[in-house]
């Protein structure tokens, strides 16, 4: 396996917290890793830092793109950077709502992607909009509904729908399963999982819960006041954590 | 009443603004369908009633120009007599409804029939300059997008009209790619009127006052109206006759003329009707 994001020392200072504090971190292709951590402790924001939608203080992130070139993230130009977002990357957020354009129907948020990239054929876009949205177990007479009548597990879906039509190799998760309930976060995370593996992307996933993060995750990040503070294969993390705070995060977990 | 030559500079604007109008057109003409934005300024009359079209017009106007002012095609309606009066009194400029004796015609919602020459300038009002508007109401993000050339957007604003009506039913403001660079708001002409401003050899020139932004085609500028392969843009109108001239291939209005609900279709350019009647 290789890699296909490299990220250095990365610094994000807010005033004169550290969200992120020199932190380093390496994806290889077909990877999904895990970041957890409690709120505050700099997830979104490393997040943010390697999906260039926040630029950071300090550090060196690079990406291998399709063409196999390694690209400098923070010194390529924004075109370009832009072009990577809507083609071989995908970022799905936590709230549908910052991820679609609640306005346009089902089939025209799945469509957007392929449109931005040149796409002029009404059928053609309604048939893979079509294809995709029964990917994603919505049914595809809702093709023209708004998102915004739709239930909050299906507006995720959509989103998923939406950012993987131009099959992108590398996504960025924050918290997809947040304010789901436990049966359709279950069902989502199937999905998610199956599409993972089907299409070989390479995943980073941030979440404060746990279970998300080993039914998920190949390896995992946990952080904590913007370090990091133990890293290794889940299962490992999990069932013998080494670092104190760890240890507290696993052990607080509510059984049932 | 005083002398207007002594209460107002020629054309109601101070020189100075118009040189500001006059760089801004300027820079619009060298891009062709960028919006530039410029210093509107308050215009004795409210917002919705041209006021960026009358500056580009104030700036336009030389003593010798003949000027002519449609609203919706039409030289009586309220918005075009207000205009031309207001132009009358200020500039003393000699005014005419006949679009080809005209040098500068002022225009809301409509390109006249008769087709334009080099020697003329079109000037629209436009409302909305941003075509991408209602799909993406920050403006900081609308103006990266026409930097960086990102125009999907635009489309599924037409997916969206197909998937919901069979068609494209963007009837008016139909979106244009101009000089296959800048995605342009052609202002509310319904999109039958789209055609003529493709290679048109009159400079056309667009002014919006509210949203202090001015843009412009030079002539001869290729204009395309942006559709799908398979659902290719049509210059639509009512499938029916003019009722007053007997044309068949010109934008027609339906008016309702009693209280019965009888309706009649007729010309939308009343000069161009005119001028076929006689």
């Amino acid at each position: 396996m290789e890699q296909i994001l490299k990220a250095k020392a990365i610094n994000k200072k807010f005033g004169d917290v550290y969200a992120c504090n020199n932190l380093s971190i390496e994806l290889y292709t077909g990877e999904v890793v895990g970041i957890v951590g409690e709120s505050g402790s700099g997830k979104s924001t490393l997040l943010n830092c390697l999906s260039g939608s926040l630029v950071p203080d300090g550090g060196n992130i690079t990406y291998l793109d399709r063409d196999n070139n390694w690209l400098d993230l923070l010194s390529l130009p924004e075109p370009r950077k832009r072009n990577l977002l809507r083609t071989e990357w995908a970022f799905v957020h936590q709230n549908p709502r910052d991820g679609l354009r609640m306005a346009v129907s089902a089939g025209g948020n799945i469509g957007e992607r392929l449109m931005a990239i040149g796409y002029r054929n009404y059928s053609q876009i309604r048939a893979e909009a079509t294809e995709w949205i029964e990917k994603v177990e919505i049914d595809a007479i809702r093709l023209d509904d708004k998102p915004s009548i739709f239930s909050g597990g299906m507006q995720q879906r959509l989103q998923i729908a939406k950012n993987l039509i131009t099959k992108p190799r590398l996504i960025f998760m924050d918290e997809p399963t947040g304010g789901l309930d436990v049966s359709v976060q279950a069902r989502l995370l199937d999905l998610i999982r199956s599409l993972v593996r089907e299409l070989g992307l390479s995943v980073i996933i941030v979440t404060h819960d746990l279970a998300v993060a080993r039914f998920m995750a190949n390896r995992l990040i946990v952080m904590k006041n913007g370090k990091i503070v133990e890293t290794g294969l889940t299962d490992q993390v999990l069932d013998d954590p080494q670092h104190s705070y760890t240890q507290l995060l696993v052990s607080s977990i509510l059984k049932v | 009443m005083s002398n207007s030559e002594e209460d107002f500079n020629f054309a109601y604007l101070d020189e100075q603004t118009k040189r500001m109008i006059r760089r801004a057109l300027i820079k619009a003409l060298c891009i062709p369908g960028y919006q530039v934005p410029f210093a509107s300024r308050e215009m004795p009359m409210p917002y919705g009633w041209g006021t960026g079209g009358v500056q580009v017009t104030a700036a336009c106007l030389q003593e010798t120009d003949v000027l002519k002012v449609i609203d919706q095609g039409s030289d009586d309606t309220t918005n075009a007599v207000s205009i031309r009066k207001f132009f009358e009194r200020v500039a003393g400029v000699k005014t005419t409804e006949n679009t080809g004796k005209a040098s500068v015609i002022q225009t809301r919602h409509r390109i006249p029939e008769q087709v334009l020459s080099e020697d003329q300038i079109l000037v629209y009002q436009v409302p909305i300059p941003e075509p991408l508007r209602f799909l993406e109401p920050r403006e900081t993000e609308t103006r990266v997008m026409h930097a960086l050339e990102e125009y999907g957007l635009m489309h599924v604003k037409l997916y969206e009209d197909i998937s919901i009506n069979g068609e494209i039913s963007t009837a008016y403001a139909y979106p244009v790619k101009v000089n296959d660079r800048y995605i342009m708001d052609p202002s509310p002409t319904p999109k039958f009127d789209n055609p003529k401003m493709n290679f048109c050899p009159a400079i056309q020139l667009f002014g919006a006052g509210r949203e202090q932004r001015i843009y412009a085609v030079p002539p001869y500028t290729k204009v395309i109206s942006l559709d799908f392969e398979d659902y290719p843009f049509e210059a639509s109108r009512a499938e029916k006759t003019c009722e007053i001239c007997g044309a068949t291939n010109t934008y027609l209005d339906e008016v309702v003329i009693d209280d019965k609900g009888t309706r009649m279709f007729s010309c939308s350019d009343s000069d161009y009707c005119n001028s076929q009647k006689s």
